[in-house]
């Protein structure tokens, strides 16, 4: 078994700590709109987990020091630094003081604990308080491999998010994406997974063949991108466990824009012949192929809506780049922009709401949101050069890429992996060990 | 050496895109370091790719999201089909390239299409389809570095690329 697969069977007991569950309160909770523009913070203590001995704390301050992380990308949460608490790990062990927590103004608290089973395992128990009602609003315990330690922090930062906002956590997730170094005429571009913290990262291609656009099966154990291996630009499907390759099809021309379908039992992407490109769609399962677009233009970059019946795609038949939804057979085309500049890269939220675009008027980039009939345009992000957004599984946050330009001695572009939020006020540079682009964010692992 | 070869065709490129009216980017920068032509060729064998790159010319170039080889180019690719006809040894790969001012699948497209143009022209030249593949870099492998309307044009290009 692979190390990978391994991790998988880690995180394999959680319990909801019995009885400790409150439901329904009756008063006002404390929760997180997070469907609101600009907003404060929500000040979080986040205590190290406890541990009875220096192996099993040292991992409670891994855990607490991730969960923190987590959340404070998140830009929802503000976690409290620790120096100013005042109720000590071992006291809290016992009993919380709710009013040394309110003293320092934390309006949430997180306690937890770690020790290792008899039989070898980590054990992680935590509970998340509501200091000014002085009431519990979660508790969990985890029982994981000592490894797994990552994908618990993960996990509890997550079911945190949840009861705050009422949306679904996306730190339990990976991120994989093009790593690229070397001179721009001749870049060494490489597929790189990490999780989306940027922890666990590893190259999975040695750059010896140019690499682009992957992205996640709904599993995310396998990824669909586009290689030159042998100078034939065409579209693969990556084993991430095995790293196993695979060739999608046989097809005459260049295959590219490669993605999965929701149940990740086909491939939508398009094809060049004759100088147009046209969109296809491969069932995985019969291995029968399918041509959805017929048109002398440019067609690319398509993606499904959330429940498989649609596609939102780019062309150029009109004249200029704009987006365009037919249904999943082909049949039925609109188009959906109709704003100034050109339109490129949509991709259908996972909560089926929204398509995201990049955006390009007037010399500047945009990343942006529709519906996807077309209204309630809004931009999120602009900069010289900002491409191809991703959705973290939630829907409510985005990934791309932005690039700097070259000086006219062709010295200074970088590129940087990004993410913002859907008010567009957070947004986060992603540390990579090289530059990055092309971002495709996984659903939650499962 | 190599430069200085570039600069005559430049210039050539630029008198033909003069008299059909059209301006051309891609050579305007080139234009003023003309050499006279006899300082060619001595050191370049006849028939090499060394003379194809250099002293024909192994590139076109394209304006911005337009696939339609300009009349600069065709001016190009008649001495290339010349050239070719003469040598027919040799097998063509055309690069399609395109600058970074666009989304990168979009570009692979756009890449394919100017691959497919140029190699439409040559082979309604009369070079044999069968010796002609086309392949797209989009905007992956640009030919100068460098972030301003000069480089661009630069970019937005086809390559005739030779093997044996």
């Amino acid at each position: 078994m692979t190390a990978l697969l391994r991790l998988r069977s880690i995180v394999f007991a959680l319990l909801a700590l019995a009885g400790l569950v409150v439901s329904a309160p009756a008063r006002a909770e404390l929760v997180i709109d997070i469907t609101r523009g600009y907003m404060r913070p929500l000040p979080i203590a986040i205590p190290d987990f406890y541990g009875m001995d220096p192996a099993n704390a040292q991992m409670g301050r891994d855990i607490a020091r991730v969960v923190a992380a987590d959340l404070e990308r998140s830009g929802l949460f503000r976690p409290i630094d620790q120096r100013a608490f005042i109720q000590t790990l071992d006291s809290l062990q016992a009993s919380v003081n709710f009013a040394s927590w309110k003293q320092i103004n934390a309006e949430a608290l997180v306690s937890g604990k770690t020790e290792m089973t008899p039989d070898g395992r980590l054990r992680v128990e935590f509970r998340l308080w509501d200091v000014l009602s002085q009431e519990q609003m979660a508790g969990q315990v985890y029982t994981a491999q000592n490894q797994g330690w990552r994908r618990v922090a993960h996990m509890i930062a997550d079911t945190i998010y949840k009861r705050m906002t009422g949306e679904e956590g996306y730190f339990d997730t990976q991120i994989v994406y093009i790593a690229e170094d070397g001179p721009k005429q001749n870049r060494r571009k490489r597929l790189a997974i990490m999780d989306q913290d940027g922890e666990n990262h590893r190259f999975l291609t040695d750059g010896a063949d140019l690499v682009l656009t992957p992205r996640f099966s709904p599993t995310a154990r396998e990824i669909t991108y586009m290689s030159y291996w042998h100078n034939t630009p065409r579209v693969y499907i990556f084993q991430i466990d095995t790293g196993r390759r695979e060739l999608l099809g046989d097809f005459p021309g260049m295959t590219f824009a490669p993605r999965f379908s929701p149940d990740g039992n086909k491939v939508i992407f398009s094809m060049s012949e004759e100088g147009n490109s046209n969109i296809w769609e491969m069932n995985l399962l019969t291995r029968q192929k399918r041509r959805l677009t017929h048109d002398d233009s440019i067609n690319t970059s398509p993606s499904y809506a959330p429940d498989g019946s649609k596609v939102v795609f780019n062309s150029d038949r009109g004249g200029s780049q704009q987006l365009y939804v037919m249904n999943a057979d082909g049949s039925n085309t609109q188009r959906i922009s109709f704003g100034d500049g050109r339109y490129a890269t949509p991709v259908w939220s996972p909560r089926g709401d929204l398509i995201a675009f990049t955006k390009m008027k007037g010399g500047e980039f945009f990343i942006g949101v529709m519906r996807p009939d077309g209204s309630g345009e809004r931009l999120l992000a602009s900069g010289w050069l900002v491409e191809g957004p991703t959705w973290a599984p939630n829907g409510r946050v985005l990934a791309f890429w932005r690039e700097a330009p070259a000086d006219d001695r062709g010295r200074g572009h970088t590129a940087r992996l990004t993410s913002i939020d859907l008010t567009g006020t957070n947004e986060r540079q992603l540390v990579t060990p090289v530059d990055g682009s092309d971002p495709a964010w996984s659903p939650l692992i499962p | 050496m190599k430069l200085r070869f570039l600069s005559i065709f430049a210039a050539a490129a630029m008198l033909a895109a003069c008299e059909s009216g059209t301006t051309d980017t891609g050579a305007k920068g080139a234009a003023g370091q003309m050499t006279p032509p006899s300082s060619s060729a001595s050191s370049i064998a006849a028939g090499s790719i060394e003379e194809f790159n250099s002293v024909v010319g192994d590139r076109v170039f394209f304006d911005y999201n337009k696939a339609n080889v300009r009349a600069d180019g065709k001016a190009t690719l008649d001495k290339q089909v010349a050239w070719l006809k003469k040598y027919p040894a040799y097998a063509i790969t055309v690069e399609g390239h395109c600058d970074e001012r666009g989304t990168r699948e979009y570009n692979l497209a756009l890449g394919e299409r100017r691959a497919h143009a140029v190699a439409e022209y040559l082979k309604a030249a009369g070079i044999p389809a069968g010796r002609v593949k086309t392949i797209s870099y989009g905007k992956e492998r640009p030919a100068v570095v460098g972030s301003n309307e000069d480089a661009w044009a630069k970019n937005r290009r086809g390559v005739t690329v030779l093997s044996k």
